[in-house]
């Protein structure tokens, strides 16, 4: 029952993270009217010019933008259908391995590269596609000619993409073995009654099962359009890829923080949040009108 | 994973079995592969990794990166650095997650700011104010250079707090109930019978919070100046100079070829395996934990 003492306690114990919270995530969103202004950081926030919406203009009229907002979409979709195929293929097979020990060894393998940063990943992808590296000598064995991968503009796009897939597919895949345990085992041994093969089995049963998983993933990630990876792509790229690679927190990066132009940066940034803030609250109404999937 | 109630009757092994099996060891060995290259590459002499002789095993087996490392203070430096910031930041987090979990786990009968301070929650999720504004909120509060600007931003992770509030939300209420006939204040509840029962709970938001600052590499890039500061995966993550983009900026392309040949494979090698052992060492536990972590935290009832 309502109690007003245990309230206070309540608001007391809320009050450190909100401090935090509002430090650190409230008080910069009063930064995005640098977005609008023409700031100068000796005149500060409140001594800069207004300039309306002149930072946006200059952006849309700015023929890298689109180059990049294509990257970023590119790279962000491809991820989220590709690792989704891939974790459900995965999920699929190993609920189809009986041997538990097995079963256990091959997840302990494929767990791993989640927990792992992409600062130390990009070193190891950059020794396994450099010029000499394994993927080139295999190449060559079969008398291939090698191939300079990371600074190829072919080639960028589909090893972020990949090794994105790489490290999240396992990891991906847990949600959707979750939803395979809950799955009735009368229903197998009916099939099996019925004479029903292993795939049809996969067709009829398991897949159906783990569709409402799917689609709620699929809403949720809705969201993530506009996350291409900062943190891999910033690991793995180089100016000479620039033109496949760069994608919008890149870009910010490098305009706001290396170049100094904070209004443009701040602009750029907040094109992309407010995009991504809408995209994520429908995908969180979507979720909850069709999945019934509330996040508190 | 449940064992089910049916008890399963020995089938033979199918050639689709068989199949599968080689499927899933696929899996398995392909998320292994870099790593083994890269312990491999570690642990040979400069030439043959250079030449790209080496693939899964050292060839001609060397410990003169690791010996190299050992001498260099940088890197033992940001190695403790990044201990240092993992056992303060952690402890940041865990208890200001308990603290916010805890309340926000209430139904909004017996708290009714609730939803408010979940909206909050939320909302700080869902929306940033972006890299520039955050940038500078952290420099005009001085905390610039300092071991604050790596801990003190990321101090409530919200995802965490909803993890935990779930698991919360599933304890009796009738347990604190009779506490609180018994005169117990939500405090004394909180760290007498919910932290003791959750935890599992707790396990797992430990060690997501271990994970994600022993791997955060750009706050160190940002914020931090002086070496003797600079966290380990900052660190190495500025070694890898061949792909820094500021220098490579000025660099034609023969150049950057040159210099990709020339950077120090086994000694950048070495390094990055000693900085997955931390990773490595608490993967048992984390394994264990993890997947309840996930499940709960994605579908929940």
């Amino acid at each position: 029952m309502y109690n007003k003492k245990n309230a206070r306690y309540y608001h007391a114990m809320l009050l450190p993270g909100m401090i935090f919270l509002i430090t650190f995530s409230i008080i910069p969103m009063f930064g995005i009217v640098m977005a609008f202004q023409n700031f100068i950081p000796a005149k500060g926030i409140f001594g800069s010019k207004f300039v309306g919406l002149a930072q946006f203009q200059r952006l849309f009229r700015l023929p890298d933008f689109w180059q990049i907002l294509q990257n970023t979409l590119i790279i962000a979709l491809s991820k989220i259908i590709l690792g989704t195929l891939l974790a459900v293929v995965f999920a699929v097979l190993l609920n189809e391995c009986q041997n538990v020990r097995y079963k256990r060894f091959i997840q302990t393998a494929v767990y791993l590269p989640h927990f792992l940063s992409w600062v130390i990943l990009a070193v190891m992808f950059s020794n396994i596609f450099s010029y000499t590296g394994i993927i080139n000598q295999l190449i060559m064995a079969f008398g291939g000619e090698p191939t300079m991968f990371m600074i190829s503009n072919t080639w960028f796009r589909p090893i972020i993409i990949g090794t994105d897939v790489w490290k999240e597919f396992g990891y991906n895949a847990v949600i959707y073995v979750a939803a395979m345990t809950g799955i009735d085992p009368t229903l197998y041994e009916a099939a099996d009654i019925d004479g029903a093969g292993r795939w049809k089995k996969i067709l009829h049963i398991t897949l159906p099962a783990i569709l409402p998983t799917i689609i709620l993933m699929g809403t949720l990630s809705i969201g993530n359009v506009l996350n291409a990876g900062f943190d891999q792509v910033f690991n793995m790229y180089s100016p000479l890829v620039y033109r496949t690679g760069d994608i919008i927190d890149t870009y910010v990066y490098r305009e706001g923080l290396v170049n100094i132009q904070y209004s443009f940066a701040t602009a750029v940034g907040l094109f992309k949040s407010a995009i991504s803030f809408g995209l994520l609250a429908m995908a969180y109404k979507l979720a909850d009108k069709f999945c019934g999937y509330r996040i508190f | 994973m449940k064992p089910t109630s049916v008890p399963k009757k020995k089938r033979k092994l199918t050639l689709s079995d068989i199949m599968i099996a080689a499927v899933l060891l696929f899996c398995g060995l392909i998320c292994l592969v870099p790593i083994l290259n890269t312990v491999a590459i570690s642990f040979s002499d400069r030439t043959s990794a250079a030449l790209g002789r080496v693939s899964f095993w050292p060839v001609n087996f060397t410990l003169s990166s690791y010996k190299a490392m050992m001498e260099e203070r940088q890197f033992g430096q940001s190695f403790m650095i990044s201990v240092a910031r993992v056992i303060l930041g952690g402890s940041i987090n865990m208890v200001l997650s308990i603290l916010m979990a805890y309340p926000l786990s209430k139904s909004p009968r017996m708290f009714r700011s609730k939803k408010f301070y979940m909206w909050f929650v939320v909302f700080t999720m869902m929306f940033n104010g972006g890299l520039v504004p955050t940038f500078m909120v952290i420099r005009q509060l001085q905390l610039m250079d300092t071991i604050w600007a790596l801990v003190l931003p990321t101090a409530v992770p919200v995802f965490n707090v909803i993890l935990l509030m779930n698991f919360f939300k599933n304890i009796p209420a009738a347990l604190e109930e009779a506490a609180f006939v018994d005169g117990a204040s939500p405090w004394y509840i909180l760290w007498h019978i919910f932290v003791p029962l959750s935890k599992a709970s707790l396990a797992t938001i430990a060690l997501f919070a271990v994970v994600t600052h022993w791997n955060s590499f750009f706050d160190g890039k940002l914020y931090i100046n002086s070496l003797s500061k600079l966290p380990l995966q900052t660190y190495i993550q500025s070694l890898s100079a061949t792909l820094d983009p500021t220098q490579m900026a000025t660099m034609s392309p023969e150049e950057i070829k040159e210099k990709l040949a020339m950077s120090s494979l086994t000694f950048n090698s070495a390094k990055v395996v000693v900085s997955m052992v931390p990773i490595l060492i608490i993967y048992p536990f984390l394994q264990k934990y993890f997947v309840t972590g996930i499940v709960v935290g994605a579908v929940k009832e």
